[in-house]
């Protein structure tokens, strides 16, 4: 249990969520184990572990542009006293809901009544104390879960803060305050990354050789910084077989979680594949008899998700439902460099919003077909015409792009905004 | 109240008579309903044998039965096992939990003994009890023909000719393709004479909060269709419960040739998508569920489930599909509990060395569910039968309740929560196939103990709450009690999170330990059969399927004890009854004198 534990708070400082041996996670069996031997924080963690029924705890101080956005947004929500951020991106609605916000600013500090009672009501909660946001969750099963339940957190108040804020931009609602937040967060942001992976080259012709390819190109996805780890799935398609990544598991960590899954049905072994499997399956069954796609790459980069969240239509009629029943055609383009990625809703898995209806179609149409698709919300789909390269670098190049649209679209709405003063 | 009724049915056959039963609001909150409410009306009477009339077969709704909460339309039966004398209880689907709700009532406790086949039918608030000898000897299916020539509409539980003649591990059959299989349900209404059970109901329940229920269902929706296992391709949905097969034979813990080993060569060939393809099933559901996990050929037989599927397949040698299609019909129409008509099967075909004809397999069913000829001796179950054969050791059970069909040496979670369960052995308790093999919540190392014992403890909490609800514990492969505490708290008005329905899963759960060690158990009993700790499994390349390692087991077992707050013997002690505010059975001898349990 202690490697599990050191595991995770290093993949936390890897991810630049927290700083290195800043998170401070305990497991419990019938007896406590941390992974770290002395720290101020466990009694506050003991108390935690005492009066609610749970096996792993996690308490850490987010950092970096988390800390800084974290922090904002949980002031906000003391201050209009709704004690609770509103995820705009669809994975983290699903799975976490609403994120609660304590305020740990007591007489003793961090106090554990607040913390327990957020818990109480969800897997995690964000605090802030002392101007410093901190985040913790909990896992009934393993460690794991708190884990990902923290990053969520991280990639959600994140998404939120600058979805919101093109948004003030967009309906001039800015203020001078808000402004300089805005540039002091900004300045935060890690450079853009250039550099490319060396990934494999194919078509593969056997499925070690298959899996291999997979295993290199989900690590380099979360390394990139273009998914967080849990997130995101991968597939290949490997004649009547398709490898795709397992559901819940760690794009950098594949290794034994890919599931061959034969396109005939005639075996459910695919039953632990990823939630996603009914798109990828779709994908490469719509392309033509000689095989668009060969493979496909499903990462969460952060850009790309929240330019997928704003919209010219203010007023529009089915504001709110965007995720599921946005009937608008959208995407992201560029002419310069002939970049043209639709935009379309739909919710995770195969419900009657799953985006299992509308992701193939989009990327699957007479024009011959898109090189990826932006689920609203949720997540960047690219295709592969015979290995990852090209999957990865539509990835990438779709990121930069929307990295710069976005501040672009701060900056002219945020002028008009000035000029409208 | 809301949710609730407050209006729980009380019906004596040996005189007759009827009363309602009305318990204070206090009961209700701290049993909810369902398998808390079915244990808290069983346990003054948990002692009595199976056959005394005073033992209670009870029925009992959740607070969310007949609501939109998602899967909320089961019905949750309690009494005491003959066939292992612990407490019995089983979670039915169909209609049989929405129409008792839309009646009105909260439960219904069936008491005393009729001297002749007795039917119940309740219609909203009239209640009559009829004559069925006209139904005495016939089969299930034959039971519903007559019965809806005059009832269209309801539901109807029925007993087969096993409950009558003696089958320990008798089922009760609810509208003709669910049952509640397991523990010899069944039996215990045999042994009352209630051959059938009918109910209509045409009420509504009363919903404190229906916006705030509403958004606690788009939440749960949401989740399941995020699910592979429920609703992805390859999924519950699409291919039924059989869906699980593939996985079990390539995890290599398929349970073979009565356990001896844990793969079955040519199983690919007996997957779910042959049955698909070979009997073009339609979906079917419980009332509420949109799922739909439940399958029907197109010549209108049941098909089996994933366990039935393995059972009487790889545990006995088979390789006919049409086998299992007939064995699984034979046994609805019986009466028996598939689960353990399968491993009785097994257990009498290792002790006796004969290799089984289909024609011997569906000759031994019949008789051990009509009592007469060969299989007749069956009827007891595997580990009285193995006993009688100088071979105990061959009962694949715990408790005396056969193992479902999935092999311990191949998840190290499932090994302890067969151990740990109550009502012996069962999958459905702990259920940590989801972690260790589908990856739900999230993953875990199957070959492992550690952690283990509170993952356990903590899951058994949840699922006594679950089946308290109700809900199917099926949708939370996806959802969790966070979801649900919401529904709750809709429904009812009573404030109430996920880690305060732990709480009353923790008492509902230990209600039954309490009521078990009443009737002698102990730890020597929350165990499993030498053979996983002494034979390896089917290992291949890569994947080793080595012995259960029994130090291991026991070091979990052990931290397992205090984590629930019980002695090293396994037995409760008087401060966790106290803190979870049950009351202290006096023949029990004190146990510890500190409470170390509680998660």
């Amino acid at each position: 249990m202690t490697s599990l534990l050191a595991k995770y708070v290093a993949k936390l400082a890897a991810a630049n969520l927290c700083a290195q041996g800043e998170a401070l996670i305990a497991a419990m069996d019938d007896e406590l184990v941390w992974s770290a031997a002395s720290n101020a924080r466990q009694p506050l963690m003991e108390e935690i572990f005492a009066r609610l029924t749970i096996s792993a705890l996690l308490l850490a101080r987010p950092a970096g542009v988390y800390q800084a956005v974290m922090v904002e947004l949980a002031r906000q929500a003391l201050a209009d006293n709704s004690k609770s951020i509103t995820p705009g991106d669809c994975e983290t609605r699903t799975f976490l809901h609403d994120l609660p916000v304590v305020d740990g600013l007591g007489e003793d500090g961090l106090t554990a009544d607040g913390i327990i009672q957020a818990l109480r009501q969800r897997k995690g909660c964000v605090i802030l104390h002392e101007g410093e946001a901190f985040v913790t969750a909990f896992g009934t099963v393993s460690p794991e879960q708190a884990y990902v339940t923290f990053s969520s957190v991280c990639f959600a108040c994140f998404v939120a803060y600058f979805a919101e804020h093109l948004r003030l931009a967009r309906t001039g609602a800015m203020t001078d305050e808000r402004r300089a937040g805005f540039a002091r967060i900004q300045a935060l942001l890690p450079l853009d990354r250039a550099d490319r992976p060396d990934l494999l080259a194919g078509p593969f012709a056997t499925e070690d050789a298959a899996r291999e390819a997979l295993i290199q190109a989900g690590r380099s996805t979360v390394e990139y910084g273009l998914v967080d780890s849990y997130f995101g799935n991968i597939s290949y398609r490997l004649g009547d077989t398709i490898l795709i990544s397992q559901t819940g598991s760690s794009l950098d960590e594949l290794g034994a979680c890919i599931d061959p899954c034969r396109m005939d049905g005639s075996s459910c072994a695919g039953l632990t594949a990823s939630s996603e499997y009914s798109a990828h399956k779709a994908i490469y069954e719509g392309g033509p008899s000689d095989g668009q796609a060969r493979a496909i790459l499903h990462g969460h980069p952060r850009f790309s998700v929240i330019l997928s969240l704003d919209c010219e239509r203010l007023d529009c009629p089915k504001l709110g439902e965007c995720h599921r029943a946005c009937d608008t055609p959208r995407s992201v383009t560029d002419s310069a460099s002939g970049l043209d990625i639709p935009i379309v809703p739909g919710e995770v898995g195969t419900g009657p919003f799953g985006l299992c209806h509308t992701l193939p179609p989009a990327l699957v149409n007479q024009t011959g077909g898109k090189r990826g698709a932006i689920v609203y919300g949720h997540g960047l789909f690219t295709l592969g015409a015979t290995d990852f390269r090209d999957a990865f670098a539509t990835l990438m190049d779709v990121e930069h792009f929307c990295r710069e649209e976005y501040f672009r679209r701060v900056a002219e709405f945020g002028q008009a905004c000035l000029g409208s003063k | 109240m809301f949710g609730w009724t407050g209006n729980i049915l009380r019906v004596d056959l040996s005189t007759g008579a009827r009363d309602v039963l009305r318990l204070p609001e206090a009961v209700y909150r701290d049993y909810l309903g369902g398998k808390g409410l079915g244990g808290y009306l069983l346990r003054d009477f948990a002692t009595l044998p199976p056959g005394h009339p005073d033992l209670p077969l009870i029925l009992a709704v959740g607070p969310l039965t007949a609501t939109i909460a998602p899967t909320s339309g089961r019905c949750h039966l309690t009494t005491r096992s003959p066939l292992t004398g612990a407490v019995a209880d089983s979670s039915a689907g169909g209609r049989l939990g929405t129409e008792l709700a839309r009646a009105g009532w909260d439960a219904v406790v069936v008491t005393g003994r009729a001297t002749h086949p007795t039917g119940l039918e309740i219609d909203n608030d009239e209640v009559r009890l009829t004559d069925a000898s006209n139904l005495a000897g016939l089969d299930t299916g034959q039971v519903f023909a007559r019965l809806r020539e005059r009832r269209t509409g309801g539901s109807i539980a029925a007993t087969g000719p096993a409950a009558d003649t003696g089958c320990l591990f008798a089922s009760l059959i609810v509208d003709t393709h669910h049952a509640a299989g397991r523990c010899g349900l069944g039996r215990v209404a045999g042994l009352k004479n209630l051959k059938y059970l009918a109910v209509r109901g045409t009420g509504r329940r009363k919903v404190a909060d229906l916006p705030a229920l509403k958004a606690a269902r788009e939440d749960i929706l949401r989740l399941t269709a995020a699910s592979p296992v429920l609703l992805g391709q390859h999924g519950f949905s699409c291919f039924g419960t059989g869906s699980i097969f593939d996985l079990m034979d390539s995890r290599r813990m398929m349970p073979t040739d009565n356990f001896a080993r844990t793969r079955f060569p040519g199983a690919e060939k007996l997957n779910a998508h042959a049955y698909k393809t070979r009997y073009e099933p339609r979906r079917h559901g419980c009332q509420g569920c949109h799922i739909l996990c439940k399958k029907i050929a197109a010549d209108g037989r049941t098909m089996p489930e994933f366990e039935t599927m393995s059972h009487f397949t790889a545990l006995i040698g088979n390789t006919d599909l049409e086998l299992v299609l007939a064995a699984n019909d034979l046994c609805n129409r019986l009466g028996l509990d598939t689960i353990s008509a399968g491993s009785t099967l097994a257990c009498f075909r290792e002790i006796t060395g004969e290799e089984f004809t289909g024609a011997r397999v569906l000759e031994l069913l019949t008789g051990m569910g009509t009592g007469v000829g060969p299989g007749a001796e069956l009827a007891q179950g595997s580990a009285k039968y193995a006993a009688s054969m100088g071979r105990p050791e061959l009962s694949m059970s715990v408790k005396g309740l056969e193992l479902p069909a999935y092999d311990p040496r191949g998840a190290y979670g499932m090994a302890l929560a067969y151990a740990t369960c109550g009502r012996g052995g069962c999958h459905l308790r702990a259920y940590p196939i989801s972690h260790e093999i589908l990856r739900k919540p999230v993953a875990t190392d199957r070959f492992s103990f550690s952690g283990k014992a509170r993952i356990v403890k903590i899951a058994e909490d949840a699922n006594a709450c679950v089946d308290s609800l109700i809900a199917c514990k099926f949708l939370f492969f996806a959802a969790t009690l966070e979801e649900y505490a919401r529904a709750y708290t809709a429904v009812t008005g009573v404030p109430a999170t996920a880690q305060d329905l732990l709480l009353i899963g923790e008492r509902i759960d230990y209600q039954e330990r309490l009521m078990n060690a009443r009737n002698g158990f102990s730890a020597a009993d929350d165990d499993l059969p030498l053979r996983f700790f002494s034979e390896e499994g089917s290992s291949g390349p890569g994947l080793p399927i080595p012995p259960v390692p029994r130090e291991d087991f026991l070091a979990a077992r052990a931290a397992y004890y205090r984590i629930r707050g019980l002695t090293p013997d396994g037995l409760p002690t008087k401060a966790t009854a106290q803190r979870l505010g049950l009351p202290w059975p006096p023949e029990l001898p004190f146990g510890a004198a500190s409470d170390q349990g509680g998660a």
